[in-house]
């Protein structure tokens, strides 16, 4: 994946359509004007923008228009003047986040209608930033009930795709810091942050973003927003943190801090670096998928359209990588897969093991000696690789979070069975005596790989 | 001296965009096997409750989804036309409309906001595009758009440092309104474009229509929906002005944008019996199209 840096830019029309009213806004134009050079400046090919300003409910929305045309009029700041405007969008790349985030469980979808409303935000930012169109762009949405874990989600499903496609992206993170507006009319000249609390808030902010410390900034949005009225709860910098990589090795540049209207807005360059200031602290935990609708008023939902989403198995020892149910093991603790199939599959409360063999992990050695070289069949040792493959069998479950006590299936191929069975069923009472789980052995007249046993089971996660 | 202006009937009338998908009017886009229809034969029988009053001049909206935070704007421009694409449900509702504004009326509403400390702007620009929510509560209540509109915008700002001051500032603005329209000679229908509980499922069926898939989000919103009808049907606003923050609190409600505060406030704190002509869920939110008739206080009919 490759940013070259990423964003975050206030989304308050002033400094696009009055920018001389006021010289807070005129310095926030000034930056503007300084990343718009530095963008056209960078081998970027794609902006990626989160807008605070455009909410949905029904999971996260992608805009997919690839030339969304209106003039647009701000609903709160009409009084400044119309935007008309034209983009150039990505709809390849919305697509491949669409799929991204699909495939981290997000509900997600890419809009494409034409006279659709783009938000206040995504449009100065657009116009501002790359005013020619020359670098396409993409839009995604702020779910308004979407907490910490589906904007981190959602964020991270954004990486996937630009890695997935190769693009050269920079994420803008479109919203102000603190965001209590002004209730009364204020002369452009004397607007200021709404309260000292709210401006004291954001210099701390800022100080912090200085130093290139983003995934510090997004454990912290939670303590800021109920400090100083924070613009969606800092939701997008969770998703700015996500998509660049959750750590605090950049170098921070804010290069303007202002007013807009009451709020605290801040144009801020984030650009990777090697160094890092200080250890992060995770005091929250880290997500890959999401789980579904809280259901914060409820406690035994009835399913009103698409089954809640599988739990994701616990991390065991093995830290198993875990995406819609897959798991995969790692290589020190199961033999790698010889085909396009994880190591097991969960769905429900259930989990289903591939065709596990006697390999050994990192070596592919076969305990008790292969069926066959390239000279011919070979004497081999049944009971060594029937322990073998039993062991990876455990190694695998335990990986899932389950463990051999909970296998209540297994079925067994031979590929000799009259030569075999009784020194594979030897070692199969040791581990299974006790387990008692459902078996049936067949006779097979081969495995991809030269052993003579491999074990199909299904387990209670 | 001409006759003062009047309030014909004050109307709870919420806008979930799926009633007019469900309708499939000509001017929207989307097409619909039904739904919903719980909600929409009340808003049928609202339609054939006003037409029993005889004709009105002017729709007066007050709506959810044109959101300011600087005090209380209104449309300004004698004429809107213009395709609506709902942000939040585009597959549902992308809507041409075509509508008429009561310039004159709004300034005046707007004047009187003032004398009661409001902050109130006029919105002058004619390339503003009109919320959705405003459009579709016009339309459930009047599809024939041959009534001029007043549209006044929701601010919150003030909710959300107290529901109570949210709330003192509404029933300010309705009174305001109700001033206004008695001072225009003008018969005004009023429509309070909100929902009552608020919390929506964040998935939808495949098919948006699919009403086995159609409840309450929670049975708490459900129960609060039922403590609110009941009150309004009683005639009981004040007890019901009195529990809005708990109901806010706990059902996610919309009153939090005010429309319903500001509805009561133009209707005086009726203390007659309201009508409930439809109740029903959308999207998990819970909807009633609630009709006060200022006639049952014993004014003039």
């Amino acid at each position: 994946m490759t940013i070259p840096f990423g964003l975050v830019v206030p989304g308050l029309p002033h400094p696009l359509l009055a920018p001389d009213d006021n010289p807070g806004w005129a310095t926030i134009r000034g930056a503007f004007d300084g990343l718009r050079a530095r963008i056209a400046a960078s081998d970027a090919d794609l902006l990626i923008l989160y807008s605070t300003q455009w909410f949905s409910i029904l999971g996260h929305q992608i805009q997919a228009d690839p030339h969304p045309e209106w003039t647009h009029v701000d609903q709160d700041f009409h009084a400044l003047g119309s935007i008309p405007y034209r983009f150039h969008i990505d709809a390849d790349f919305a697509e491949a986040y669409n799929q991204a985030a699909q495939a981290r469980n997000l509900h997600c979808r890419t809009v494409a209608y034409k006279g659709f409303p783009i938000d206040t935000g995504s449009i100065v930012a657009l116009k501002l930033l790359n005013p020619d169109n020359r670098i396409p762009a993409v839009i995604v949405s702020c779910n308004m009930y979407a907490d910490r874990a589906e904007t981190l989600v959602l964020g991270k499903a954004a990486a996937d795709a630009i890695a997935a496609t190769g693009r050269r992206a920079i994420p803008i993170a479109v919203t102000c810091l603190s965001n209590r507006k002004h209730t009364r009319p204020v002369a452009p000249a004397d607007d200021h942050v709404s309260s000292m609390m709210d401006d004291e808030w954001n210099r701390k902010l800022l100080e912090i973003f200085s130093e290139g410390r983003l995934e510090d900034v997004s454990q912290l949005a939670r303590t800021f927003d109920g400090q100083a009225h924070a613009d969606n709860k800092l939701k997008a910098i969770w998703w700015l943190g996500a998509v660049m990589g959750q750590h605090n090795r950049y170098t921070g540049d804010v290069m303007a801090y202002a007013p807009i209207w009451g709020t605290g807005s801040a144009v801020i360059a984030l650009t990777p670096s090697a160094q890092e200031a200080g250890g992060h602290e995770f005091d929250e935990e880290d997500v890959e998928v999401y789980k579904g609708d809280r259901e914060v008023l409820q406690t035994d939902p009835a399913p009103t359209s698409a089954p809640a989403p599988t739990p994701a198995p616990v991390a065991a020892p093995a830290a198993p990588a875990v995406r819609d149910g897959i798991i995969r093991v790692q290589a020190e603790n199961a033999p790698k897969p010889v085909g396009a199939y994880p190591h097991a599959r969960r769905v429900g409360d259930m989990l289903y093991l591939s065709g596990v063999g006697p390999r050994q992990p990192q070596t592919d050695a076969i305990p008790g000696g292969p069926i066959r070289d390239a000279d011919g069949p070979r004497d081999y040792d049944i009971e060594a690789q029937t322990r073998a493959v039993i062991e990876n069998v455990k190694a695998i479950l335990e990986a899932a979070g389950s463990s051999l006590d909970k296998v209540v299936d297994v079925t067994s191929f031979l590929v000799d069975m009259d030569r075999d069975f009784a020194g594979y069923n030897k070692v199969y009472r040791e581990y299974f005596e006790d387990i008692q789980a459902a078996r049936t052995t067949v006779a097979i007249s081969a495995l991809p790989t030269p052993i003579a046993v491999e074990l199909k089971v299904i387990a209670l996660a | 001296m001409s006759e003062p202006g009047r309030v014909i009937a004050g109307v709870l009338a919420p806008h979930p965009p799926h009633l007019i998908y469900a309708e499939n009017p000509p001017q929207n886009e989307p097409h619909a096997e039904g739904g919903w229809e719980a909600l929409r034969w009340g808003y049928r029988r609202l339609r054939e409750s006003l037409a029993r009053k005889g004709d009105y001049d002017v729709i007066v909206v007050h709506s959810p989804h044109w959101k300011t935070t600087t005090g209380h704007h209104l449309l300004g421009v004698p004429h809107f036309k213009s395709l609506s694409v709902d942000p939040i449900f585009p597959h549902l509702f992308r809507y041409r409309y075509d509508l008429n504004v009561d310039v004159a009326l709004s300034e005046a509403i707007a004047e009187e906001g003032r004398k009661e400390g409001l902050v109130m702007e006029m919105m002058r620009n004619p390339d503003f595009r009109v919320d959705y929510g405003t459009i579709t509560a016009c339309h459930l209540a009047r599809p024939e758009w041959d009534k001029p509109i007043v549209c006044i915008s929701s601010n919150r700002a003030y909710y959300d440092f107290s529901d109570e001051v949210g709330n003192a500032k509404m029933l300010a603005l309705g009174r305001a309104t109700l001033r206004a329209i008695e001072a225009s000679g003008k018969r005004a229908l009023l429509l309070a474009s909100n929902s009552l509980s608020h919390r929506h499922f964040t998935t939808e069926p495949e098919l948006p229509e699919d009403m086995s898939a159609e409840r309450s989000y929670h049975h708490g919103q459900y129960l609060w929906d039922m403590r609110v009808l009941d009150l309004m049907e009683r005639g009981k606003i004040r007890e019901l002005l009195d529990i809005m923050p708990d109901f806010i609190e706990q059902s996610i409600s919309e009153c939090k944008e005010g429309s319903l505060t500001w509805l009561l406030g133009a209707l005086e704190l009726p203390s007659y019996p309201a009508t409930v002509h439809g109740y029903g869920s959308v999207i998990g939110t819970g909807n009633a199209v609630v009709e006060w008739d200022p006639a049952r206080a014993g004014g003039a009919a």
